[in-house]
């Protein structure tokens, strides 16, 4: 049974770890901020979320995954208020995103 | 008064379980002083309302976070695929989509889950506009489709 | 295991700081920053493991919260080159 544990909580962290770089990797590829922000919300949410299961089945039940649960659900209403705010703070500031406009009368995106 | 009692039972709650004290009186006598000390100026200031204190949505959110946490890992797979390609198959959109939430609440519950889906970041949230950012087309089209915007206005107690 | 996963928040944490030091806006350093505070949170995490003392756990929830508080400040600022009130002509319903 422990090993069984061990073996899950180690791919989830695994796993974890692979999309955080892979995030890492957006941040650093992606053309514009507004791009950027996706590249940061993969670690926010799985990045994190995977690492953090990962280690809730390494403690088992008791108050230490009770704590990795609230992190968890801190940083999962946290991080969209920190994007909106980012977001709306880079319009306010004059940085309009590269990226096709597309209204809701059904026109279609067209390649910037 | 009613959520005034059912944030002290949370706040209780979470002091219980952050700080792991059981049985020490003197420990307990400040948490419980602590806990109304904050319930006190909740209701001072007058946020003990269904937008501060949302624990009518507890029970259908437990139907809707599964939800979302479903869609969250199937938009992380698409986000990192479309990062990982070379070169990257990216094609960043900026469109309006309408809330049909009938509450202040529900809308900003809906731009958040938005938000928090990797792939759409809701840039702007004007009445019932909002002006969402995304990164792919199967970002794009999980927006339009509404299926979101349903499950939210579900959660917040409509039909 | 857990060294291995702290090896890798490590360079994602580098690759931020690569993204903190480019820029090009002040946006792009603030977004990393803030990347790298919750790459912060997990490592403080993960660490707590590795040396086998759970009350890290703590320090790392307490992060998240000043990680977030940290962020919108700093955004604030950048925003309104204030931090309390943001003046007679601002819109407080913009933050």
């Amino acid at each position: 049974m422990a090993l069984l544990a061990d073996v899950i909580s180690w791919a989830f962290i695994l796993a974890g770890g692979a999309l955080a770089l892979v995030g890492g990797l957006g941040l650093l590829r992606l053309p514009d901020v507004f791009a950027r922000m996706h590249g940061a919300s993969i670690i926010d949410t799985l990045g994190l979320g995977l690492i953090l299961v990962g280690l809730m089945f390494q403690a088992g039940f008791s108050l230490i995954t009770v704590k990795l649960f609230l992190i968890l659900l801190f940083v999962f209403y946290t991080s969209p208020t920190t994007t909106h705010a980012l977001a709306r703070a880079c319009l306010n500031g004059g940085i309009e995103p590269r990226a096709a406009r597309k209204d809701s009368n059904g026109e279609p995106p067209s390649r910037p | 008064m009613l959520r005034a009692g059912s944030l002290a039972v949370f706040l209780s709650l979470l002091w219980l379980l952050l700080s792991g004290y059981f049985t020490e009186p003197l420990l307990l006598g400040l948490g419980v002083a602590s806990v109304l000390s904050v319930v006190f100026i909740a209701y001072r200031k007058e946020v003990l309302d269904s937008e501060g204190h949302p624990v009518h949505l507890i029970p259908r959110a437990l139907v809707y976070w599964p939800w979302l946490l479903k869609e969250i890992v199937m938009a992380n797979i698409d986000v990192a695929k479309a990062i990982l390609r070379s070169p990257m198959a990216i094609s960043p959109t900026v469109f309006t989509v309408r809330g049909s939430q009938h509450s202040e609440l529900g809308r900003v519950i809906y731009a958040n889950s938005i938000t928090l889906t990797p792939g759409t970041v809701t840039i702007a949230l004007e009445g019932e506009e909002l002006t969402v950012h995304a990164l792919t087309p199967a970002g794009l089209e999980g927006v339009e489709s509404g299926e979101m915007d349903r499950r939210v206005a579900w959660l917040e107690g409509g039909s | 295991m857990f060294s291995a996963a702290s090896l890798a928040i490590l360079v994602v944490m580098a690759m931020a700081l690569a993204r903190a030091v480019m820029g090009p806006t002040v946006y792009d350093r603030i977004l990393a920053v803030n990347t790298f505070g919750t790459l912060t949170v997990a490592l403080i995490a993960v660490f707590g493991f590795l040396t086998d003392r759970p009350e890290f756990l703590d320090i790392s929830l307490v992060y998240a919260l000043i990680n977030f508080i940290g962020t919108v400040a700093v955004t604030k600022y950048v925003k309104y080159s204030h931090l309390g009130d943001p003046g007679e002509d601002r819109d407080w319903e913009d933050l």
